[in-house]
């Protein structure tokens, strides 16, 4: 075997949540009653549009969370050495991205380095000029000619092939739809392109077509360009910024998984019991939510990087130490973020105590525990979503905050935050890099977009009390 | 009235103790004073003894929870916990780890911070307010509808970008405020105008959107349609009515945060060298003084506190309906 | 709403017109329109200094400000290269005796094994007094105003401009003693405390006798009362230090401001009881006699320097090095000392506000950082560094100087696969030496700021040999007149040969892996761990990072748990030595807790340190550092790095700029064309306001389909 799997900690955590989301969709299906609001979310365009989206992203992270050693070249046949290094699925899949490395700056797209260097001309003299990369255009004889042409036949291509898987992915899944449907494919076809579906299934195309359109033209252009350009020690932006999804993703949903039981259990308990059960636990909130987030994840952070240190020979790699961190950080913020839905849940409960069915099910003796888990629980999964929902975006936009304090994920991970915080100091430079900083912006950007417009259509859809603009 | 006041306050101090205790154990049972120590004399021609004079100077060298070596009252108050985390109690912070006087820091930078704050707050509240206005008097119309979705895209925007863009525009290319530092009096003005431009417009998004909603929420009421059927204009009665009435919830919203300001912000506080407690703060995380953080964790806590009394109380005041239980 | 809007448009544009009008020096002036044309430098510090207080304080940055408030006896010459001791507050060079242990004075020739200490007789100059400070000030009487301060009297002082009564006093040789016994204090934790108890007589004892006292009285121990066996008051004007055995470096301490004079008065006047409250205390009022005083303290925002009035004159220097008066660096000479009026020191984190406000002229002077670099600075086509265009348009000077430091990359002489004295880890070692270009290292994350180093001694250090003479024949060929590091083929030649034949080592059959200690937590430090992998890769050895904060690096280092590490070291003076006891093996820090982190041990280097030491630079001593150099350079405990280059650019208006890497106290030789800053500063500042208008225009204009559809609906209501 050429590799050697191996799981990081948040790797598990990512794959259980994983399934146990694909579980969630099985379990809704069946229910109408749960699935009528996501239909709902599913029937507005935003909706389904920034699912699509979000599923990109998250997609992207999955693949990122495959991780092996790959096996060390030089090893004789008999006896595989793994590199310590750890490796992803995805970095495979953009291999020559990863590995190429310039020496320093370059623009996105471009040639030449950003920097110029002592060369020697054909006349053999010594000259300060920009020099050509490595990499970057590499195959080009004549860059300052062939560079445009090429670039716009790359994607051309790219672009064509990207059109035509789509539309021949699209056209057999809508004959497969008009089959069962018994609805004639010519029908379908015109209801989707005058936005007649019940599902709006031309926005989702487009979407798809435009995602696809991006992914093949971006990894074409790739194999030959600096999409994004590099930064100060030669890596590949673009690169750098895919890599940042998956911590982007994890710090949003794995802030919220870890701290959700917690979150769910004591506020029911609260609610439920009142009394003494409710001081105590109010008190712990209340007493946890007085502190300064900012401050609390500082002194976390320093007290992890103590521990840390103090049991360096636990951690193999950098990668696991970071992995580590990046959980810790994780934990931390969920701690910091559960108190509010703790309190939601607690005064949802007070209500639904109240409720009749919960009054007469107490009468007929059913057990406490019994009635919390059949009859208070689900009917409080509603609130539960909406906030993670909602928390997802802010928690992406969190860490780029207490990266540039130093107390986010660790320096050698890719993040937004780590990048933002590299590419702020080279703001100074005339001409400007802005390409680190821009990369950074859309990638973060668009994710944060999409959560918010997708976080504002669940909760329209999941919250009966929610104002809907004017009726 | 007081005496509901005076029960709230009491109700306050157990959380402060709890407060208390977690600082306590984060700061000093998991982190040895050693450290601390080594940290703050620097590593060139430091020696064993330094670090114990140096721990003796500042009250570390003393047991955690309990002095065996003393008795009766001083078994208690000997120790690091009692000299250090009690005495946060009546506001005595001690000296920080590098010998400062840290009450005497904070009462220094709480100004800037608070001549920072305020006006952000302020002028923030008012543009916002007019916004979310005339967007609910457009309710429904496509007015609405951008001006909603863009406020999701400035929510969407990371308050880095705003920081570093506003610098970036504003003090280096168009060169009309200068790019960062602070004076003080009225000195001060040209130095405010773009990290409370910034602030404005970092927080226009978020806010415009909530008001939006609590505006919208008024206008669907019953008093609403009875003042309308009146015969009342749309202007008048967005002013008159709903203004008046969504103000209630707006701002027992900013009461809570009041006491915040004085905190200052970390990110602004720090990009533009303005002397104020973000900034402090910020100094002291990435000098690891553990006195200082410590110090403004609990001050934090405080003022947090205050500021739920504070709209407890304004609540009261606002809407009598509410039983003081 | 709309009526509104207009206005406060109208409102904005009436305030920024406002602006514009009232000023006359371009709106983003950070500093106060009337300061323009006063003789002032600007200038800025990053980090609030932490100690001011010359027995403590002891790094640059706090030293920016001390060095030009206290005198100590000597100081170094400002244009003289090597670097060169000259008198500050002394009349000349301490007279140097050297005694046996019987007390008998011996010839100044004789072999430094018979010499049991050494005596230095300091001189200082009459006449020399203090800036006025309220510790001074007497009644009529003759009492001290204020040495006697009751909680009551204290009531309404907050700082120290609060005392009313300031006066003066002449300098005396006493106050050079007073400090250097506090440097023994044991409850001022003086850096030095631990280097000059093993070479000042009696330095030791003084410690437990003041902690006797100290045990017996509450308030303040006067220090005169208690005496130091090595240090000795003569007259008004003469003191006396003995120091164990030979130590010819220590001259070079007395420049630094641990020894500077400190007047008992003042000690008395700060100890008092609530003064530390207020913060009032060496750490914030500095009490000197040399040019400048500070008279504004504000940490958080500005430290202000101002002339001392009581300064008792120096001069500037009349001769320099060659070339000195052509770059106009004599034009003063002679001329009283010093040049500029006052000193600010504003506040500045961040390093992006601080360049752009270097290049708007709101900073005399900037170092380049590497980010701004290629913005400011060109190669030509020699391959010399000079200024770019936009640079010389804006008529910017730079200056450079080789750092008197040293950048290295250490191993652990105590582990056993890569330290010790075996043939095998020796080549290992020399292995990685090659293999980590820090050539490459210095034009990507330096800017090829920096010297690839060859040994432990940096440039202009006594001992440094350029060109073919001083290279490091392990890992550099000199060819054609220039360095060339050996090829990375040579350096797996030499991995095969200790036994890792492609990484794997031979005996065990296992990869070799190893591990890099450091303290990373800056936004930098990614691709610099990531350039080190890469390095080790070429070889096929696997790198292993293990990140850490400081505290738990400098434990790791304590306890000799740990394979590689980078540090680096600034010249405290500029000897050999200094650089030298780095490797020394007695001081190895594992074994007695001393700066040797490699804990290299080599009897041979060793015997050479000893005696290397004790000499003043002559032939021989060279002869003998070559030597050691040689030990080293095979031995390779270190990957020699880099000497930094340091390069800093300097408006026109800034004159007498010379790098100087040993004094600290160059302030006083600066003059500033006011006249001209201010000229420049309103050129380079022309506030861009068009689109500010434009924008209010774009709000104007977008009211307008609001009213559009406004009205619309007020028509659809009344149908």
């Amino acid at each position: 075997m050429s590799i050697q799997p191996t799981f990081l900690i948040t790797d598990l955590l990512f794959f259980a949540l994983t399934i146990s989301l694909i579980a969630f969709v099985f379990v809704v299906r069946k229910r109408p009653h749960l699935s009528r609001p996501w239909s709902q979310v599913l029937k507005s365009t935003t909706g389904s549009v920034s699912l699509m989206i979000l599923l990109f992203y998250y997609a992207i992270a999955l693949v990122d969370s495959v991780h092996f050693h790959p096996r060390v070249a030089q090893a004789t046949e008999s006896q595989y050495q793994y590199s310590s290094e750890v490796h992803s699925l995805l970095d495979v899949l953009m291999t020559p991205m990863r590995s190429r490395m310039e020496k320093t700056f370059s623009a996105p797209l471009a040639t030449h380095s950003f920097a110029k260097e002592m060369m020697q001309n054909e006349a053999g003299q010594l000259q300060r000029d920009y020099p050509r990369l490595n990499y970057g255009g590499a195959h080009l004889a004549q860059p300052e000619d062939q560079k445009a042409a090429d670039i716009i036949s790359i994607s051309l291509q790219a672009s064509a092939q990207a059109l035509f898987y789509w539309a021949l992915i699209w056209l057999f899944m809508l004959w497969l739809y008009s089959q069962r449907n018994n609805q004639g494919l010519a029908t379908l076809l015109a209801n989707v392109l005058k936005a007649k579906t019940t599902y709006p299934l031309r926005a989702i195309a487009i979407t798809s077509a435009v995602l696809m359109l991006l992914t093949v033209v971006s990894m074409q252009l790739g194999q030959h360009y600096h999409l994004f350009g590099t930064d100060k020690v030669g890596q590949d932006v673009f690169y750098q910024a895919v890599k940042s999804v998956r911590t982007g993703i994890l710090i949003g949903v794995l802030t919220t998984l870890i701290t959700l039981p917690l979150a769910i259990l004591l506020g029911a308990l609260a609610g439920f019991f009142r009394g003494w059960v409710d001081d105590v636990i109010q008190y712990i909130y209340t007493t946890l939510n007085s502190i300064p987030h900012v401050l609390l994840i500082a002194a976390a952070v320093l007290l992890l990087q103590v521990y840390m240190s103090g049991h360096a020979d636990d951690f193999d790699s950098l990668t696991e130490r970071a992995d580590l961190r990046l959980l810790f950080l994780c934990l931390i913020l969920g701690i910091t973020s559960w108190t509010g839905l703790c309190r939601l849940l607690r005064a949802e409960t007070f209500k639904l105590r109240e409720m009749e069915y919960i009054q007469a099910a107490e009468a007929f003796g059913v057990s406490k525990f019994k009635i919390l888990m059949r009859h208070v629980m689900p009917n409080f999964m509603h609130i539960v979503i909406i906030s993670v929902v909602l928390d997802f975006s802010g928690l992406v936009l969190a860490e780029a905050v207490l990266s540039y304090i130093n107390i986010g994920v660790d320096p050698s991970m890719n993040s937004w935050g780590n990048m933002i915080n590299q590419a702020r100091l080279e703001m100074a430079r005339d001409p400007i890099v802005w390409w680190s900083l821009s990369a950074a912006f859309v990638f973060m950007f668009t994710l944060v977009l999409f959560a918010n417009l997708f976080a504002d259509v669940v909760r329209d859809a999941l919250d009966p009390r929610v104002v809907r603009g004017e009726q | 009235m007081s005496a509901y006041i005076i029960r709230r306050m009491l109700y306050a101090i157990p959380i402060l103790i709890g407060i208390n205790l977690i600082t306590f154990v984060l700061f000093f049972v998991v982190n040895s004073p050693d450290d601390m120590a080594l940290m703050q004399l620097g590593s060139k021609h430091t020696t064993e003894l330094q670090i114990e004079d140096w721990k003796r100077e500042r009250g570390y060298h003393l047991p955690l929870l309990y002095n065996a070596e003393q008795s009766g009252l001083a078994a208690v108050t000997e120790t690091i916990f009692y000299q250090k985390s009690a005495k946060l109690f009546v506001f005595d912070f001690g000296s920080s780890d590098s010998g400062r006087d840290i009450g005497y820091d904070i009462s220094q930078r709480m100004w800037p911070s608070l001549a920072l704050a305020i006006p952000t707050l302020l002028v923030g509240l008012l543009v916002t307010i007019t916004l979310a206005l005339t967007i609910a008097f457009f309710r429904g119309t496509y007015i609405d509808y951008w001006a909603v979705i863009i406020c999701v895209a400035l929510i969407s925007i990371s308050s880095l970008f705003y920081i570093i863009g506003g610098q970036f525009l504003i003090g280096k290319l168009l060169k009309i405020v200068p790019i960062s530092g602070f004076d003080t009096g009225l000195h001060a003005l040209k130095f405010m105008i773009l990290p409370v431009l910034i602030g404005i417009v970092g927080g226009i998004g978020s806010n415009t959107r909530w008001y939006r909603t609590i505006f919208l929420e008024e206008i669907n009421k019953d008093y609403v349609r009875t003042a309308r059927s009146k015969g009342l204009s749309e202007q008048m009665v967005l002013f008159k009515h709903v203004l008046r009435n969504a103000l209630i919830p707006i701002l027992t919203g900013v009461v809570v945060v009041l006491p915040l300001l004085f905190m200052g912000s970390l990110l602004t506080e720090n990009f533009f060298g303005i002397p104020g407690l973000g900034s402090y703060t910020i100094d002291a995380i990435n000098r690891q003084d553990f006195a200082i953080v410590r110090a403004m964790v609990f001050l934090g806590s405080v003022l947090y506190i205050i500021g739920l009394v504070l709209t407890d109380i304004s609540y009261t005041l606002v809407d009598p309906r509410i039983r003081l239980s | 709403m709309t009526v509104r809007k207009i206005s406060l448009a109208l409102c904005c544009t009436g305030f920024f017109a406002f602006l514009v009008a009232c000023s006359d020096q371009g709106l983003n002036n950070p500093y106060r329109d009337n300061d323009s044309a006063s003789s002032i430098i600007y200038s800025s510090f990053s980090e609030r200094p932490k100690e001011l207080d010359p027995v403590k304080s002891y790094n640059a940055g706090e030293y920016e400000f001390i060095a030009q408030i206290y005198e100590p006896p000597l100081q170094y010459h400002f244009l003289k290269r090597p670097y060169q001791l000259v008198p500050l507050a002394a009349t000349r060079m301490p007279e140097k005796q050297f005694f046996d242990a019987t007390g008998a004075l011996l010839p100044e020739d004789v072999d430094p094994k018979q010499v049991a200490y050494t005596e230095y007789t300091v001189t200082i100059q009459s006449g020399i007094r203090y800036q006025p400070h309220p510790a001074f000030s007497k009644d009529a009487a003759g009492e001290f105003h204020y040495h006697q301060l009751t909680p009551a009297d204290l009531q309404n002082i907050n700082k120290l401009a609060d005392f009313e009564s300031v006066a003066s006093r002449i300098l005396t040789a006493e106050d050079y003693v007073y400090q250097i016994k506090r440097l023994a204090h044991p409850n001022l934790h003086s850096p030095l405390a631990g280097l000059l108890s093993n070479y000042i007589r009696g330095f030791k004892d003084y410690r437990s006798d003041v902690l006797t006292q100290l045990d017996r009285q509450e308030t303040w121990l006067d220090l005169r009362q208690i005496a130091m066996s090595g240090v000795e008051v003569l007259d008004q004007q003469r003191y006396q230090i003995r120091v164990e055995g030979v130590y010819p470096q220590f001259i070079y301490w007395l420049s630094m401001p641990f020894f500077a004079p400190i007047p008992w008065e003042a000690d008395r006047f700060y100890s008092q009881q609530g003064m530390a409250e207020r913060n009032i205390s060496f750490d914030w009022y500095p009490v000197g006699t040399g040019p400048y005083m500070l008279t504004e303290n504000n940490p958080n925002l500005r430290m202000v320097l101002s002339k001392n009035p009581n300064f008792h004159g120096e001069l500037y220097p009349t001769e320099g090095e060659p070339g000195d008066a052509e770059r106009g660096l004599l034009q003063d000479a002679g001329k009283p000392l010093p040049f500029v009026d006052r000193i600010e020191f504003s506040l500045e984190k961040e390093s992006i506000p601080y360049w752009n406000k270097f290049l708007q002229g709101y900073y005399d002077t900037s170092g380049i950082s590497s980010d701004s670099f290629d913005q400011s600075v060109e190669l030509n086509s020699r391959g010399e560094f000079g200024l770019s265009d936009e640079m010389i348009e804006r008529d910017i000077k730079m200056s450079s100087a080789v750092a008197t430091s040293l950048y290295y990359l250490g191993f652990n002489m105590l582990d056993p696969v890569i330290g010790g004295d075996s043939e095998r880890a020796r080549l290992l070692r020399r292995a990685i030496s090659i293999a980590v270009d820090y050539d490459e290292f210095i034009s990507i994350f330096r800017n090829g700021r920096g010297e690839p180093a060859q040994g432990p001694i940096p440039p202009g250090i006594f001992g440094f040999e350029e060109g073919q003479a001083g290279i490091n024949p392990y890992v550099y060929d000199w060819q054609k007149g220039s360095l060339k590091r050996k090829s990375i083929q040579q350096a797996k030649q030499i991995l095969t040969d200790a036994g890792y034949a492609n990484g794997i080592d031979q005996e065990s059959g296992k990869p070799l892996i190893l591990y890099f200690d450091t303290v990373s937590r800056g936004a930098d430090s990614k691709a610099l761990l990531n350039w080190m992998v890469k390095q080790f890769a070429k070889l096929d050895i696997q790198l292993v990072i293990r990140t850490t904060d400081g505290n738990r690096f400098m434990d790791k280092l304590d306890k000799g748990t740990f394979q590689i590490y980078q540090l680096g070291w600034n010249a405290d003076y500029p000897d050999p030595e200094n650089f030298f006891f780095l490797l020394y093996g007695p001081n190895s820090m594992a074994l007695s807790k001393g700066q040797n982190y490699s804990n290299y041990q080599n009897p041979n280097y060793d015997r050479l340190f000893d005696k290397m030491k004790a000499m003043e630079n002559s032939p021989e001593r060279l002869r003998i550092i070559r030597e050691m150099n040689a030990i080293v350079r095979a031995d390779a405990p270190w990957v020699w790095s880099f000497y930094p280059k340091q390069y800093s650019l300097n408006h026109a208006w800034y004159q007498n700029v010379k790098p100087n890497l040993m004094a600290n106290n160059t302030f006083k030789y600066r003059r500033v064309d006011a006249a001209k800053r201010a000229q420049m500063r309103k050129e380079w500042n022309d506030a861009v306001l068009w689109p500010v208008y434009a924008l209010f225009l774009l709000l104007l204009l977008s009211i307008v389909p609001a009213i559009i559809s406004y009205r619309k609906r007020e028509l659809a209501r009344g149908l």
